[in-house]
Parts: C-alpha cells; structure tokens; sequence
C-alpha cells in the first residue's frame, strides 16, 4: 500500500488564518484543497510537507455568485461547477472532463488551477525516480526530456486552466498583507518547477468570469476517463449579430510547462467570420504553438500533428457545426 | 443411473456458488487476513538494471525502531524457478540483480510505513554492468551473460522444428507471402495486487495464505526454496482479484514472509503496490516474427515457416513453455500440410515475461490472421469465405501431431459472419469505416504437467453424511473464472443437488487433492472429469443402499432435485439425505475420489510435449471500426464473438470469460503496452519500465468499450466434462488481428504491429497518400542463429511421431 | 518530528454506525476502514486515485477512499459494501451483480457496487449512457463492463416499488 508521509495537519476557519499559517511555516507547510492532486504526490515523495493546511474548512472558499459574470469559490468542487448551471461552456466541458467522477466530486476547482506540473520522468513512485537518478524538478540535475535544457519542461496539465483563460476569467490570490486579482493566464510561469506565480503565503480564493463568450473547450486524451489532457484547445469568441467575430481569445494547455493564451490567433480571427479558410488558417497558427515533447502519454509527433484538427474542431462547433458524433468519438461521452 | 438424459444444473444461467460472497465484501482477498501479532514486509529493490551488489549495510535499518528483521541473498543459497528446466531466480538477490525491480533486501517491521522508512536506510554499493535492452542487443552481446546457463551467449532457448520439407511446399505454391509482425509486451494488470501472509503454526510448520493461481506449484517450489519438507508447508490459495497468468509462478516475495514468519516466529504480510506488480509480470512476451506461407491460388495453405524471436526479460519464468507456444498451436486451425517453426528467447535486463491469457500463441494467432487477410486481398477471395475453406477437420492430426476433436469453428464464422451483417458491410462501409475478422483456437488444458510426472493433473475428494451435505474437496483455485462454481454444477449435475447446497473447499495444499491449478484454461476440463468421476462413485454406493431400500436395481434409480427415486414411478423415492443415512449404514464412512490425466498425445518427438490437449476452443471474432483519416483516431463501435464452447456450464460465467476475454484482446489491439525507457546510454545505465502505474499503463475504461455480441456455439466435445471445453482464453486471441483487418478495411493500411495506435494508423495513411507501401510494422528481421532442425514427418507423409531423418522425407516425396 | 501525534482519536460514522477509531494521523480513509475498522471489503488497487476500487460513498456521493485523509472524516457519513445489504437482505445491486455476472473476480465490484448505488440514489432511471459515465472512474479487468451495465439496469428495475 503507498502510504503518506507523518505531516502535520491544521484546519484553519478563514483564509486570513490559513495566510498566516502558511507565512509562519514557511516552504515546510502546503494547502491542501481535494488533495487529489497533493496526496498522490506526497505518496510518491514529490512533495512531503511538513505541515498540511486544509482549506476544506473555510466556509467563504465554498461561495458562487452571479452578477455580470460569474464568481466561483476556489473551493467548490469540479462537482459542484459542472452542476452549476451558470457555468460557462467551455469551463463545463473542462471541469466535465477532468479525471473521475469520484476525483472530480473531491477535487476542486482551485486545486485544479494550482496542479503541479506532469511529466513520465517524474509522476513515478521513489523508488522508480531513484532508478533514473532522479531529474532536475526533484532531487536530481538532468532534465531527461531534454538533457540539455536548464530548465524543466514538464507539462501543465490542468483541463480548466485553459478554459478559464479563453474565458478571460481573473483570480484572487490573497495572503497576509492583502489580496490581488490577476488574469489567470498570469498566474503561470512557464516553468516545470515554479510554474505558479503565487507567493508562498497566498491562497488562490476565488474565480470570476465575465459574461457574455461563446465558448468551448476540446480534450485530446487516450481514455474516455482518468486521463490528462496531452492538449487542451479551449476558444472564446463574441460574435457580432452578423457573426463577425468581435473579441477572440484562443488558449491552450498541456502544451507547455504552462497554459497560455495564443495572442496571434485571437487577434486574427477578430472581425472575420469563421469561413472554411479562416478556420484551417486560424487552426495552422494554434498547431503552430503546440510544441509537445516526449513526456506525456502517446507519440510527441503525432500530438503535433493533429493539433490543427482539433482547433478545428473547436472552431467548427462555435461555428455552429453539429460536431457531436466527433466529440462523441473523441470524448467518448457527450460532453 | 447415468449422466445422460436431461441436465439440470448444468446449461442453466445461475447465480454463481459464490456470487453472494463477492457483492458483500465478505470475499477474503490475501490482502484482507489480519492475524494477532502480524508484522509488514517490505522488499528493497535494485535500481539498476545490471549490476553485481558488492555490499549490503543494514546497520542503521536494524536500529530503527519497529523493525524486527532484515534479509538479504545470503539468508536464501537456493535458487528456484517455476520449471525444473529453469532454476534461474534467488528470493534476494545472490551477489547479482537482472532488473529494475529484482529484490534485494527485506525489512520486517511493525507495520508497512515502518518497513519503508527502514528500506531507505538499507545502503547498498552495486558494480554496474553492460545493460542488455532488447533481443537484439542480446543477440549482439553475448558478454556479459545475464545468466551462465541457456543456450548460448544471452540466448536462453533457440530451437527449430520442422514438420515435412516446408521450402519444398513453398516452392510449389502459386504464392509465397512473406511478412514481418511485431507484438509488444503488455502485462496482466489484475485489479488485485500481489499479496501474501505467512504464519508459522502450533507445530513450527508454515501456513502461506497467497494470490496465487497454483498452489500446488509453489508448495512443491516453496518446499525447495526453504529445504522444508513440502508436509511442514500448507499453502492455501485465496481466491485471486484477477489472475490472468500473473499469479502462476512463486514469486520472491512469497518466499521471503515465508522464511521470515519462520525466522520471528510469527505472522508476516505483504502487499505489493501497483509498481511492484509491474516488476513482478510474467507477462507475454514482446515476439518478432517472421511468417512465410504458401497458398494455392484458391486459398488453400501448402505450408507455413514461422520463426520468432522473444524478449524473455531476465529470468526464465515459464520462458521454455511461452517458447513453444509462440509456434505449437499454429497448426489447429487451419490444415497446414507442412510447418516449420524457429523459436529464440533472449535474456535481458527487464522484468521477466512469462504466462498471459493465451500464453505464447496470441503473438503468433495476430501474425498469421493478418496474414490470411492480406492472402484473401490478393486473391480476391473473401475472407471468410477463405477460412471457412481451410478449417481443420475434427478427429483428425496436424502437421506437428497434434489431435483435433471436436471443432466449432467453421459455425463461429458462419454465426459471427452473419450476426454481423458481414457479406453487406465487408468492403462496402465507406471510407473511414471497416470490418474485420479472425479466428482462432485454444488449449482447454495443457496435455502436460511443468514438471514431468505420470501422476493425475487434478483429484476431486467427495464427502458425503447423514447430514445431505455434499463437501467437495478440490485444488483448483478461483481466480475470477468460477472455478467453485463449474465444480459445484458438475457434482450437484450428477447427484440431482441443488449446487448451492454443496460446499466447495478448493485451493488448500493441506486439505484438497492435487490439482495443478488455474492455467491454460484446463480447470474445467480436468478438475470437471475428476469431479464428475468422484460423484459417479458416491452416486453408485448411494444407489446401492437405496436401490436395496427401493427394492429396485440401482440402475432403475435417478437422483434429481434432491430425491433418489425409481425412474419409471418417482412416487417411489428417498430424500437425497435418507438416501445418504442407507449409504452410511451399508459402507460406513463415505467419500469418493476422482481424478483426470489428459490423454497421452500421438507426438513422440522430444517437444511434443507443448501443445497437446484433451480438447481445443475455437472463437471467430468480427470487429467494426471507424478510422477518423485525418488523425488516425480508431473507434470501435461493435464486436462481434462466436466461441465454440462445446458446452456451456453456467451461460453467465461462460459470457462473462467470452467477454473479458474480448476486453482484454481489444485493450492489446488499441492500447496496452509494457514498454520501457532506456536513457542515454553515454549518460546512463537505466532500463526503466516507462509507465507503471494504472494511470498511464492504459487500461480501457467502461467508456471505452463497445457493445460485444456474444454466441456460444455448442457442439459437446466426448473428452470434455458435459463436453464443455474452455472459455476463458480463446475468445482474446481473435480479436487484435480482426480489429488490424477492419482497418485495413476501413483505410486500406496495414499496421503489422501492436498495439494498434493512432499514431501508426497516420503515419500509415501518409505513406499511402505518398504512394508508398501503406504500412507500419517492423522492417527486418535479425540474424539468429537458429539449429538445425528437429525433422518430423507429418502423419500423412508417413511418419509415426517420431523424430527422423530428412532423407526419409526426401524419399517419400 | 516531535509535535505530529502518533495516533488521533476520532468519531467515525461508518454504515449508520458512529465507532470512535483511533490511527496514525498520516492514514487515508482507505487505511483506516481497512486496518483499524477491520473493514476490508473496501479494496484497493493503486492508493493513488488511479483505479476506483476504493471508491465508498461519503454524504451520499462517490470518493476514493485512498485520496480522503482520515482525519478529514469525522463528522461525514460514510458508507461502505459491508452497510449496503439490509442485515442478510443484498441491496437490489448487490443480487443483481451475483446473479447476472457483474462480479467476476469481484474485486472491482465493491468500489463499483458503491459508485452505482450513489448514481441510482440520485437517477433511479439512469440510461445505459449515464451508467458507463457513472463507473467510468471505476477499472475493471475481468468483465468488459457489459455484464455490470447490464446488472445496474436490472437493479433499477427491481428497485422500483
Ligand atoms: C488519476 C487522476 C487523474 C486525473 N486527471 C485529471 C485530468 O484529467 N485533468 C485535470 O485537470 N486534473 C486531473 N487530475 C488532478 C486532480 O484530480 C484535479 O486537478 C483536481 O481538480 C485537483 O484539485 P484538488 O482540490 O484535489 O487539489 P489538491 O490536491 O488539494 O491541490 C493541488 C495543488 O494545489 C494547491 N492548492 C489547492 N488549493 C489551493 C488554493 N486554493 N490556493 C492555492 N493553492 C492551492 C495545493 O497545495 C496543491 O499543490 C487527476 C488526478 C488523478 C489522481
Ligand atoms: S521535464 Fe525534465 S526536469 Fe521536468 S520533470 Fe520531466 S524530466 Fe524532470
Ligand atoms: S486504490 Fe484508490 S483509486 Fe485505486
Ligand atoms: S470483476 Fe475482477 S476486476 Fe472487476
């Protein structure tokens, strides 16, 4: 049986308590949320903090308002988002598609925000790791993805990152001497090992969404379950009542050691109308930043092949196309 | 007083015996026993895949607090393996590990989490050695040897037979086809993880509760692994969480709480976790093959040259057998007048292969099936049509002596074909969509033991009191199949019971008859005539006394429903436990045995001993696919299966085996693979198994299966209990080459290797849309040193089984 | 690391039942129901979310027993294979698997058993769609999966008054 390591557990009431906490632990305490992604992780001696502040008791991360757009606590579960019938397309699909049905009824949308990194040389028991000497994200020197690199490269592999960030959605970080709102897109750093721009004290509380996007989200994966995302096409677009696209925003994820929002691409399609020809150039220059690496499950080359197909898939359904027999085939289920 | 006439129990779909305690929890997995004063082992592992141990410090581990023992290689100096023929394994290792994984040191501690704190205090100092990585490297590398034993250099087996003169048949056939196929590696993956608990008891012997599909193979091996006499050790199989040929050979683990249960004098438990499963794996081989056939230009087969190259990992596990299998069964299918067969097994630095559902023929099975696809596209014959052709004749020999008996299959493709709709969609689907078929045959039992003996291959106890209780005393080990549920129907069959008031003792080496356990689909075959020879015996002592009460002969006497009465005036009758009370009073004490030796085989060759069995399944498969051309994408929306089952004993567990079986097939066809990540080696020595985890080892979800249509075609087969033949492989062998010939069908490319990936599917359709050879699959095939053959004359060129001189042959023909 | 407790002592309320249990605090539920409740129906394949066997139901909804920390239980109800029959009465999931051989190995079949009771609880009308939706995060590796839709339809049909 894979057992966690001793840890010290503390359940705060608010999240200025949990602030507190973690400033006066130091890198010695980590948050959990769903500890779906936290716990496998401590089994396999990735992370073994030494003290483990709960967020499950904090009753203000569990809120959802509605206004001109949305706002979900950091808390609710992936559960909870996708029964909520305010929440937007592309972040349903996301969240719909995230691992289990039991992993998304624990899991929580801000634990999902804040995933570590993936990768085949690292996501392994110690034991595994000590067989290869370790690599430069924990414990060893090498990066074995690229020998080369100084950099680790391992793959941010959260579904609802990308959608949020197509959804132009912001989030709450708050710690000890007050909060901050950012972009999501600017909570990352395009890097395997400190790819979160949240400080150490800082606890991710709350996402909202503005209205008013049409949006949607596609998963490439192996399985129709468990899986995570080897590429995450999510689009946002607003469209004029003569379908000319208005405000685009284009991301993607399991594409880098962060998801990112595709400038170029967002900025073409505006104030065009998704012909057959605008669709497979827009879909060219989405493919053309997917730069996947041999790290995740399947063949790297063909992950970079199809990357355009599923733009293009993406592109189509908010087009209005009847995609559901592809989605079906892909997904597995009716997303 | 027979068993003919109408059957009762046995064809009805039932409630398993033990169906009840399964959906309760109250099933007990090895995993489940607690027992007072229990301690946790742990295993330290290599992390090299080569290397000689130059010292081991336990020092700091012995002081931590909790632990009770640590052991390493010099507390076990005797080596054990499955087969006599290949002792290659230490428990810990012996101043040597073979790969990533092989254990080293055992730490015996309070409870699990103290065990692994102790192992990271456990130093050793390894001198690594050349990394061996694959079959080829072994073929290159005979320095270092991964073992001083085998064949040659890193060979561990290389044989050649050859069945009449093969280049000869090939000469005079219209066609030659010549390909190259590749199978890789997958593993077993049973939900259940390796578990075991060894406890000594009042007297000093050994009690080892285990996940082990054969118990009386690792008594007989534990016996000489601890130089304890077998009658101090009693070995009681729990029913397994899945088995699929993983839990066949004794593994260290199990040696090692045994000896420390001995050592501490208590009770010592193991679980394995999932990456330690992967370690263990016995799993089927990676095989490159090379398959040259001869046709008539109307599809009739003249003769078959197979050669095979395997990836046996490093130890030799059931290894002698798998290499046989990669070649032996070839011939029951289709009539094949000539047969050649190259077998190779190389060490290498990886964990073992062994045993996996179809053990050895599945390789081979999806070579020769993608082969009559490709025969049937050249000569524009369909494919059905042609294998309905050349099916093998019942009662008949093949090439390499093997005896057919009853076969079903030329109904399996006729029900599959039709169920189907094949002759409207073959060819006919449209771009994008296909369908394929395949057919294939199965052991029900292999003919011989692992270790040679003239001895029964399984034992039935019956006890029978004045109580009407029936307990039946059997071997055999549930793993999943329903084991206790074919033994129960066979004797409550026989003595008109209800099965569910029979009582089923199985797989305790203490208390049950030797059966040689659950492998090679053989546990209802042989265990089911032991079983029904055993209560023919009660029955005919309890007609008797009855038969003297009834005043009638007992032949005049029927058991059914729990009575015994006069067949002509049922009014005329005993309860079935009166019955019993007679029997008691006229013979004292009552029980009966049974037992079951497979028929000898007709082959006299030395390796005519694999392959040879009472009976074979036979199983058509036809599969649909959609093949998204722009991405590779495969989905599978249908199967279709047709088993020849002979007879069906319980139609829910013998759809239930057909089923997972296809499951299984379909998840080597699309996903599954044991594969390993070797790292720069100017870098490094590593041979790391890429992904062993649940989560990345792909295991197709509920999501991912299609609809599975199943027929059982019944045709009882005399060898068989009931004529019922097994179910539990058969089914799995079809289908990975019927979903490579719907593809073909849907795209027109050929992916000649598995697993079937969207990746290749692509690269296939570039190569197509380039006008290149549409294909994907391996490009040569290496120079191995394969013998001369072992020369046999097929028995209608006049041969008597034995092995003989070429120039016979050249003489005869 | 002198402050962590050796053992906590809690109260758990398992199948109706409130037991107070005392284990080391770094256990999952998983290893609590297991190792110091002596409830070993709940199984275990992986302990990294990986597989579904150890799926028990907590307030009602479906979680993997081997990602939810002991210590985190207390005050939730929890239930487990051993509190679905009704004293010697199977729950109508529970027949239904025995009888249509939706447990092979049966290994797979508590953690699926809780799953699909959690789904009929909330949809006793669930279609064949929304069962492989409901079990997807449930593995199985004996059955194809068919003869446990199969098992879950019957269950909703003798579950209807
Ligand atoms: C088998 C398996 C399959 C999976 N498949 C997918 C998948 O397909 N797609 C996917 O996206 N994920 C997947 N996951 C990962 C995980 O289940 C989800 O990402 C989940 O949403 C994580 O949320 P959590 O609450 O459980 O996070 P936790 O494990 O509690 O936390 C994750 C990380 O975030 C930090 N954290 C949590 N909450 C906060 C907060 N409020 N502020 C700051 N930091 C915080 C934690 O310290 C930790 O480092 C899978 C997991 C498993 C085990
Ligand atoms: S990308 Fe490189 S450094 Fe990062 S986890 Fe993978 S192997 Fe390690
Ligand atoms: S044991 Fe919990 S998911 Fe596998
Ligand atoms: S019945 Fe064996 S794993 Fe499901």
């Amino acid at each position: 049986m894979m057992r966690l390591p001793w840890f010290d557990y503390r359940a705060p009431r608010t999240v200025a308590e949990a602030a507190k906490i973690l400033a006066g632990e130091g890198p010695g305490a980590m948050l959990i949320a769903g500890g779906t992604d936290l716990l496998p992780n401590m089994k396999r001696r990735h992370q073994t903090p030494k003290v483990l502040v709960s967020l499950r008791g904090i009753p203000s991360l569990k809120s959802f308002s509605n206004g001109s757009g949305v706002a979900f606590g950091s808390g609710l579960t992936l559960t909870e988002v996708i029964r909520n019938e305010k929440t937007p397309t592309a972040l349903y699909q996301a969240a719909a598609q995230v691992a289990t049905v039991h992993l998304r009824n624990s899991g929580t949308l801000g634990g999902n925000l804040c995933l570590d990194t993936r990768c085949t040389y690292y996501n392994q028991n110690h034991e595994w790791r000590k067989a290869i000497d370790f690599c430069l994200k924990k414990d060893g020197d090498i990066c074995w993805v690229a020998t080369a690199s100084k950099r680790c490269v391992a793959v941010s592999s959260t579904d609802t990152a990308p959608a949020l960030i197509a959804l132009n959605a912001k989030v709450i970080l708050e710690g000890v001497p007050g909060q901050r709102e950012i972009p999501v897109e600017n909570l990352y750093r395009n890097d395997g090992i400190d790819y979160l721009s949240r400080k150490p004290d800082e606890i991710l509380t709350q996402i909202s969404i503005p209205g008013g996007w049409e949006s949607t989200y596609w998963k490439l994966r192996r399985r129709g379950a468990f899986d995570f995302p080897i590429l995450g096409v999510a689009i946002a677009l607003q469209f004029s009542s003569e379908k000319i696209i208005q405000e685009a925003r284009v991301a993607l994820g399991a594409a880098a050691s962060r998801p990112f929002l595709l400038e170029k691409a967002s900025e073409f399609l505006k104030g065009k109308k998704l012909s057959d020809d605008v669709i497979a150039e827009t879909s060219t220059l989405i493919a053309s930043r997917a730069k996947p690496l041999d790290n995740t499950d399947m063949d790297l080359y063909w992950r970079k092949e199809v990357a355009d197909d599923f733009a293009g898939y993406a592109l189509r359904e908010l087009r209005g196309d009847d995609m559901r027999a592809t989605r079906l085939r892909i997904a597995r289920f009716a997303v | 007083m027979s068993t003919q006439g109408k059957l009762r129990v046995i064809g009805k779909a039932r409630r398993r015996v033990d169906g009840r305690a399964k959906v309760t929890g109250l099933t007990r997995f090895a995993d489940d026993i607690v027992l007072p004063r229990m301690l946790h082992c742990r295993l330290l592992r290599s992390p090299h895949p080569h290397a000689e141990i130059l010292e081991i410090i336990t020092g700091k581990a012995e002081k931590l607090p909790g632990v009770h023992l640590i052991l390493t290689g010099k507390d076990f100096p005797v080596t054990f393996g499955i087969m006599p023929v290949a002792q290659d394994e230490y428990p810990l290792a012996n101043g040597r590990v073979r790969y990533v994984g092989d254990p080293i040191a055992a730490v015996i501690a309070k409870d699990e989490q103290t065990a692994t704190e102790a192992l990271d205090l456990i130093e050793v100092k390894f001198k690594q050695l050349k990394t061996i990585s694959n079959p080829e490297e072994a073929l290159q590398n005979p320095e270092p040897r991964i073992h001083d034993y085998g064949d040659q250099g890193n060979i561990h087996r290389i044989q050649s037979y050859e069945f009449g003169d093969v280049d000869e048949a090939l000469a005079k056939s219209d066609h030659v086809f010549d390909d190259l196929f590749f199978y890789e590696g997958n593993t077993h993956l049973p939900i259940e993880q390796h578990a075991s608990v060894a406890a000594p008891d009042g007297e000093g012997k050994l009690t080892l509760w285990s996940s082990t599909q054969v118990p009386h193979y690792i008594h007989r091996a534990l016996a000489r692994a601890l130089q304890m006499p077998a009658s101090h050790i009693r070995v009681i199989a729990c029913p397994n969480g899945g088995g699929f040929g993983g839990k066949c050979d004794l593994h260290n683990h199990e040696i090692v709480v045994s000896r420390a249960a001995l050592k501490l004098g208590r009770p010592v438990k193991i679980c394995l976790n999932r990456e330690e499963v992967f370690y263990m794996h016995r799993g089927r081989h990676p095989v490159l093959m090379r398959m040259r056939t001869g046709v008539t230009k109307d599809g009739k087969l003249t003769g078959m040259h197979l050669q095979t190259l395997l990836d046996g990992g490093g130890y030799g596990s059931y290894g002698p057998a798998s290499t046989f299998y990669t070649g032996v069964l070839q011939t029951v299918t289709y009539e094949l007048p000539r047969y050649k067969f190259d077998a190779c097994r190389a060490f290498t630095n990886k964990p073992p292969c062994g045993p996996k559902r179809g053990h050895g023929t599945p390789q081979p099975r999806f070579g020769q099936e993608v082969q009559l696809d490709k025969i049937a596209e050249k000569l524009k014959l369909d494919p059905a049509e042609l294998r309905l052709n050349i099916v093998a004749k019942p009662d008949t020999l093949t090439a390499n002596w093997l005896k057919i008996g009853t076969i079903g299959l030329a109904e399996c493709i006729r029900q599959a074909t039709a169920r189907s709709d094949w002759k409207k969609k073959f060819r006919k689907m449209g771009p994008g969509r296909g369908i394929g078929i395949a057919c294939s045959s199965y052991l029900s039992g292999a003919g011989l033991p692992i270790y040679w003996n003239k001895m029964p291959h399984s034992g039935v106890q019956l006890l029978a009191d004045r109580s009407g209780q029936v307990t039946v005393f059997c071997g055999a080990t549930e793993i999943g199949q329903g084991s206790d549920d074919v033994l129960a129907a066979m004797v409550a069959e026989v003595l008109g019971m209800d099965p569910y008031d029979i009582r089923c003792v199985t797989g305790d080496t203490a208390l049950t008859p030797v059966d040689l356990g659950s492998y090679s689909s053989r546990v209802t075959v042989m265990m089911g005539n032991a079983a029904i020879q055993a209560a023919e015996k009660l029955k005919a002592q309890i007609a008797e006394a009855a038969g003297e009460q009834l005043e009638v002969i007992p032949s005049r006497l029927s058991f059914s429903d729990g009575r015994v009465f006069v067949t002509e005036n049922s009014n005329k009758s005993l309860s079935f436990k009166e019955a019993v009370e007679f029997a008691e009073v006229k013979f004292g004490t009552l029980g009966a045995v049974g037992s079951y030796t497979p028929p000898r085989a007709p082959g006299r060759y030395k390796g005519a001993g694999v392959g040879p069995s009472p009976a074979y399944s036979y199983s058509a498969c036809v599969v649909e696919v959609e093949v998204d051309q722009a991405t590779g994408w495969i989905a599978v929306p249908k199967i279709w299966i047709a088993h020849d089952i002979g007879r069906t004993v319980n139609p829910v567990l013998a759809r239930g085996q057909v089923e997972g079986s296809v499951y299984m097939g379909l998840a080597e066809a699309l996903m599954e693979e044991q594969v390993f990540r070797r790292l720069p080696p100017k870098m490094s020595h590593a041979l790391v198994h890429k992904i062993p985890s649940l989560l990345e080892y792909k295991s197709p979800t509920s999501l991912d299966m299609p609809e599975i249509d199943t027929i059982l075609i019944e045709d009882p087969d005399p060898n068989c209990p009931f004529g019922a033949k097994e179910a539990g492989q058969g089914p799995l062998l079809p289908v990975m080459p019927a979903v490579a010939n719907a593809i073909f069908d849907a795209v027109g490319v050929r992916i000649d290797e598995l697993p079937i990936t969207p990746d290749k599917v692509l690269k296939a359709l570039e190569l197509k849309a380039a006008g290149k050879n549409p294909r994907v699959g391996p490009e040569r095939f290496p120079l191995v040193p394969y013998p001369k053959s072992i020369f046999v004359l097929p028995p209608w060129e006049g041969g008597d089984g034995k092995e003989s001189k070429r120039d016979d042959a050249v003489a005869v023909v | 690391m002198a402050a962590v407790p050796q053992r906590v002592h809690l109260k758990f309320l398992v199948n109706g039942e409130e037991t107070p249990v005392s284990f080391a605090p770094y256990k999952t539920l998983l290893e609590v129901l297991r190792e110091d409740l002596n409830l070993t129906g709940t199984k275990h394949g992986c302990e990294l979310g990986e597989c579904g066997a150890c799926a028990v139901l907590i307030d009602g909804e479906p979680h993997l027993s081997c990602l939810v920390l002991g210590v985190e239980c207390e005050g939730r109800r929890i239930e487990t294979v051993e509190g679905l029959a009704d004293g010697a009465e199977l729950h109508p999931l529970q027949a239904a698997f025995a009888d249509l051989g939706a447990a092979q190995c049966g290994y797979c079949t508590p953690g699926i058993l809780m799953t699909a009771k959690a789904l009929l609880d909330k949809d006793p009308n669930p279609s064949r769609e929304t069962i492989k939706e409901a079990i997807s995060g449930n593995l199985c590796r004996c059955t194809g999966y068919q003869q446990i839709f199969e098992a879950i339809e019957e269950a909703a049909v003798r579950m209807k008054p």
